[in-house]
Parts: C-alpha cells; structure tokens; sequence
C-alpha cells in the first residue's frame, strides 16, 4: 500500500504532533505483541499503544491523542532505535504522519522512512525544542516540511534544516522504492556475485 | 574517510552499482529470513509478479514466535497468529526453493544462533536480515546489516540492497578480562561509555587483546549487540579462532579447498595502514560484571558501583529519562544494583543463548537451588545448542537447581510467544533489550548482566556479584562441537 497519490515527495504539509524524549525505541512505536500479523494492514490502530493508554487501558494524554489528524512528527534524539521492525513507521505512516523532523534518527528508522516515501528531517535541539513548543502552543497551527530546499516553514519563517542527500534526491526524483531500479541492473549483479569467492550458485 | 578497513574491503567487493540517488547497490552473499519480518516483503514480491533471485543464498527458520515446549510445539500452534505466520513462512519458502530450518526439524533456532553455527556465516560476506541482531555476524569478519521489511523485499527480488557506506570507527579493547567477566560485560562497558545514539552512522570494528582473546561465541556477543550502541554493524577482523571455529561445518567451505579459503580471508582484515574515521580505546582489565539500571541498554553501572545521581546528568532531557527509568524501575540515584529482588532469571537469546553461556551459568549453579521466588527459564539458542547442552549433561544441572529447560527461541526476550514476564515482575536476563514493555509486560523491568550474573541472581533471588559466587570446573561429557560438525 502506499498513501502517496505520487512518488515524487517535494514537500509535506499539516498540523504537527510533537513527541519529546530522547531514544524512543522501536518497542514503543510497536510492541512485539502486534507484529504477530501477517500484513501492515491494521498497524495504525497500535502506533504507541502502551504509551496512549493509562493502567486501565483508557486513552492518556499521550500526543498522539491529544494531536489527532497530524501529519508531522517532531522528536528528540535518536529516535526509533532498537528493532528494526518495519511496522513502528508502517503504524505512523497509516495513522497519519506523512514526514518527521527530528535531532536525529536511528539508522534502520530512518531507512525504513525513506522505504515508505516519509522524508527524516534533522536540525538541532534549540530548533526542535522550539518547534515543538510551537506545535504545543497552537495545535491547530501549519507547518511544512520542503524536501527540495530542506527548509522547514512554520510561523511566518523558513528555517534551514537537514536531509540526507540520497534520501533527498530518492524522494524528489520518486525513486525511493528501489527494487526496479536495481532489479535493472541484475546483470551487473551477477558480474560482481562472479568475483566473490563464496558464491557457488552462480 | 576510512580507507583499507575489512569494511572498506567487503564493500567494494559488494558494491554493484552507483544508483541515481548517490546510493550503492550493495550485493548481499547472504540473507536469513523469520517469520515476523517477512511475510509482507513475500507479499509485495507477488504483487510485482517478480521472483527470488537466489534462493540458494537465502535461509530461513522460525524463532521469534517459536513455543519452547514440546507440547506448545505440536502443529497446529494455539495461538491462531503464530499458526498463521508460521504457514506463511513454510509456503513462501516452499514456492520460493528456499531451505527453511522448521519449527519441528533439528536445526531450528534464532537465525542468528543457527547461521554461525551451520558455518554460513563466513569472512567477507555481506548477510541482511529483517532483525536489528544481524550485526551479530560480524563477528566472522563479515558485514551484517539489519534491515527494514522493504529492504527485504528488495533482497529477495535482486540480492541486494540500497545503501551509503558508513564511517568506521576503532575500539581498541585493551587488557585482560578478569575471571566471572565476559564479552557481555565488554560490550555494556562499550554502549555505556558511547551511548545508545554514539554509534549512529558508524561501523564498529572491534579489536585489540581483550577481543582477540574472546573465543567466537565472546565474539558473537559482542558483536550482536553493536546495534545497542546505535552501530548497525560491527565485526572483529577475522583470525585462527576464527578458522578453527568454521572448519567443518556444515556450510563451511570444502576441507578440500580450505587453505584457499583461509589465504582469501586473510587478504580481508583490516591493515596495518588502515586509516579510521575514529578510534576508541576501552581497558578492560579492571572491568567488573556490569548490570542495567534502567530503561536503555546505555543505562548500565558495575554490579558494586552506584545508580548516577540526576546532577551526574549532561541535560534535562537526560534528566527527564533518567528519571523516567528511575519511576519503571523503582530505583533511587546512590543506589546500587546489587541486592535488587528478581522475580525472572532468563538466560537465552541471540547474545548469549550458545553453549559456554549456558556451561558458565551451569558452573554458578551446579549442585545448588534456585532461590523459591525466582522462576528460572532457560532456553537455549537453538535446537543445536539444546543438544550440546544435553550431550554435557547441562540440562540436569539446570534441571536439578530448579531452571525450566525449554527448546530454541527468542523467547522472553521480546514475549512474542507464550514466555511473558507477568505484572510488574523483575527479570534478570541474558538478552539485549531493557526497554519498556519488551519482555511483555509494560510494567515489567528487565535488568541486564552476563549469563554467569543471571545464574547467580537466580540462586540468591537478588542481584549479585558472581564474582562472589564459587563456580564449579564442569567436565563435559563428550565433546560438545561433535555434536555440530558430525553428519545429519
């Protein structure tokens, strides 16, 4: 499934949901219990699930209820480290959330992201912790996320921000689901499998 | 820029093509498969109507659903889910020709347990799996990266993936590793020092005397737990204990052809011109036997050394989490870890579910009873490893001091089978993980330490150091690498 209408991203606009704290792993975008279906189908009703719910299992004040319709996740440091499960961004992409700004991103995360069309933008905390009390301060308040001249726009400003390169330029150009790209080149694939020593199937 | 590293070596030799994005298109030698991460990447490949492009480099086994009794075995499985996800897998590699280790055959286990020890995991290879433990197989001098369900995808359909190359950063381990400290206590030493976030958009290579001196399975779990850290990879250039190691197993190169095989992966190993983007240096001859004391697995002190106190803290978000892990966890800052009840000890998983960890907990138990409070789970890491066990009599001495003696899992690592931790309860584990809710209770709290440390918290139903603890010298049966390396 892809919720793109194309797969060229330029630019993401919304509302924003700020979730603060540093290292929010995977295990609390998606715990493990939920991974035991065989298709991403229903993984935006368990996005955050524990984290939502208080001991009785009623809805917190977690952001995420508190932010509903948003579009943009903004978040601390390493964010979405631990497992490299698929599911915790699959949940957030079909719960809503089309792009994340953040201090920075756990590597798989953030390959995950550029898997499913979902620009990882980062910046610095002073401009994170500001974003987010922006966002805090007016809910209902746009922000958008242009992939092409890396800024992020929100209060009347632009402010400059990070993307990687390769990501930057899979996403402008709508190449970041990468099996034909590649599968393009499955000749030269088996010129370099010819030269590794261990491969005996070739 | 690194330059002459294993990692810079392998990469080359890997690399396909420059994609139009900047990204290489990276050729993965070796691809191991489980049931949670892969059923939609099987999918999305049908969808496309494209096939598995080399199915001879792909292995699959079941692990993390996995029931580890013989009763909760038995097909089909009571938890409908499981059944479900195990079907998928037994079809999708069925129709794909690709070897799958099932549930039930003698080979099952957690695939990063089960590809070392069947030798497919070699020097110089590139191995991906849909699981973050991936890293684990640098401990052969390969390159072992995890990945996400659509890389899977792209695996299956061209054996390869999209990716930048890293930096690559040294960590010299300096020293001699006292007696009751092990590799897991190396590698706590190492997240602790450079944090869950310090490895982001690094490799690490691992080396020096502490390191070189670590037999394979030391290695394994160094290496496995590299993405504690936040480095996708880590490996240990490849050597004799290596070599030996390999040597006739199963998919292990032809005894025929070794000496070619060796002569190629000692061309591997990083140079003595090797330039590093980064290096760090750990001493590891006054370490002690290191525990978690809260939340993430960067959160560790020595068994005897005090909780960190909020002022110790470099920020209030830094704050603001350790206060967080001191909530879940019931702990005060001055505190130590030593004396803390433990409801669970766990000893398992892919960091430390081989054979010498389950021989160093049996030393620390042999002949004694695990305290009544404390529910013992021992499961090993494969079905193999269950059988070296056996073969050495390991299963009675666990058996007789009170342990659950299981079959080969994930397990109570992440509780995604039946092995849960209940309300509340306080777990001593050999796994990776401590955050909140993995071993399956979201006011569950999992502290982590050695095997060798789970064992002795087990006997005395609180943390403590083994280093106290008189452990038994274990004449193992037979030998317990016979049981591996012989014919099916």
């Amino acid at each position: 499934m892809s919720v793109h209408d194309t797969m060229e991203i330029r630019r993401v606009a919304g509302t924003g949901v700020p979730v603060r704290g540093n290292d929010v792993d995977t295990d609390q975008i998606m715990p493990a219990r939920f991974m035991k279906e065989v298709t991403f189908d229903n993984m935006g009703e368990y996005v955050f699930y524990d984290a939502r719910r208080d001991d009785d299992g009623n809805p917190n004040d977690h952001p995420l209820n508190e932010y509903k319709g948003a579009s943009i996740l903004i978040v601390n440091k390493n964010f979405g480290c631990g497992s490299s499960r698929e599911h915790a961004p699959q949940g957030l992409m079909r719960w809503g959330i089309r792009g994340v700004i953040g201090e920075s991103f756990a590597e798989i995360f953030a390959d995950n992201c550029k898997s499913l069309g979902i620009p990882a933008m980062t910046t610095d905390q002073e401009t994170i912790n500001h974003l987010q009390s922006f966002v805090e301060s007016d809910p209902e308040a746009g922000l958008e996320m242009d992939v092409n001249d890396s800024v992020v726009i929100y209060d009347g400003e632009e402010v400059d921000v990070e993307i990687d390169d390769a990501m930057q330029e899979a996403l402008i150009d709508g190449i970041w689901d990468t099996t034909a790209v590649m599968h393009s080149n499955m000749d030269r694939v088996r010129d370099t499998v010819n030269e590794l020593p261990y491969v005996e199937d070739r | 820029m690194s330059s002459n590293t294993l990692y810079d070596t392998v990469w080359e030799k890997h690399k396909v093509a420059e994609l139009p994005n900047g990204q290489d298109q990276l050729f993965i030698g070796l691809h191991l498969v489980h049931e949670v991460t892969s059923p939609q990447a099987f999918g999305m490949l049908r969808e496309r109507d494209l096939d598995v492009a080399f199915p001879d480099r792909t292995f699959a086994t079941t692990d993390h659903i996995a029931p580890t009794t013989p009763q909760g075995r038995e097909r089909p499985l009571q938890d409908d889910q499981a059944e479900n996800m195990l079907q998928a897998l037994e079809h999708n590699t069925s129709e794909n020709g690709i070897t799958f280790f099932g549930l039930n055959g003698e080979k099952q286990g957690i695939t990063h347990v089960v590809a070392p020890e069947l030798g497919l995991s070699q020097p110089g290879m590139t191995v991906a799996c849909g699981d973050s433990h991936t890293s684990t197989h640098g401990a052969f001098g390969s390159v072992g990266i995890g990945i996400g369900t659509s890389q899977i995808r792209d695996v299956l359909a061209t054996g390869c993936i999209a990716a930048e190359k890293q930096q690559v950063r040294r960590i010299e381990v300096t020293g001699t590793l006292s007696e009751e400290v092990y590799a897991k206590d190396i590698i706590l030493k190492i997240i602790r020092d450079l944090g869950v976030g310090g490895g982001v958009g690094h490799v690490y290579e691992y080396g020096g005397e502490a390191i070189e001196n670590l037999d394979m399975e030391g290695r394994l779990a160094v290496c496995n737990m590299s993405i504690e850290g936040g480095a996708r990879a880590g490996y240990i250039n490849p050597d004799q204990t290596t070599y030996e190691y390999l040597k006739g197993r199963e998919y292990a190169p032809d005894v025929d052809d070794w000496d070619e095989h060796v002569e190629y992966w000692d061309t591997l190993r990083s140079g003595d011109d090797a330039e590093y983007d980064d290096v760090v240096e750990i001493n590891a001859d006054d370490l002690a036997p290191m525990v978690t004391w809260g939340i993430n697995p960067g959160q560790v002190v020595s068994v005897d050394e005090e909780i960190p106190s909020l002022d110790a803290m470099a920020d209030e978000t830094a704050r603001k989490a350790a206060q967080k892990a001191f909530d879940h966890m019931e702990l005060n800052p001055g505190e130590t870890m030593e004396g803390y009840d433990v409801d669970v000890a766990f000893l398992g998983t892919c960091t430390n579910g081989r054979f010498s960890d389950f021989k160093e907990a049996a030393r620390v138990i042999e002949g004694k009873q695990i305290d009544s409070g404390v529910h013992g789970l021992a499961v090993p890491g494969s079905e193999t490893v269950r059988r070296q066990c056996e073969a050495a009599g390991l299963d009675e001495i666990f058996r007789e001091a009170g342990f659950d003696w299981r079959q080969a899992g994930c397990s109570m690592c992440l509780a995604m089978n039946n092995d849960s931790l209940e309300a509340g309860e306080v777990c001593a584990s050999s796994s990776n993980r401590n955050f909140i809710g993995r071993q399956g209770d979201k006011e569950g709290r999992t502290v982590l330490m050695s095997p060798a440390m789970v064992a002795a918290a087990a006997i005395e139903g609180e943390i403590t150091d083994v280093r106290e603890h008189e452990l038994t010298e274990i004449d193992t049966k037979t030998n317990p690498t016979a049981v591996v390396k012989g014919d099916d």
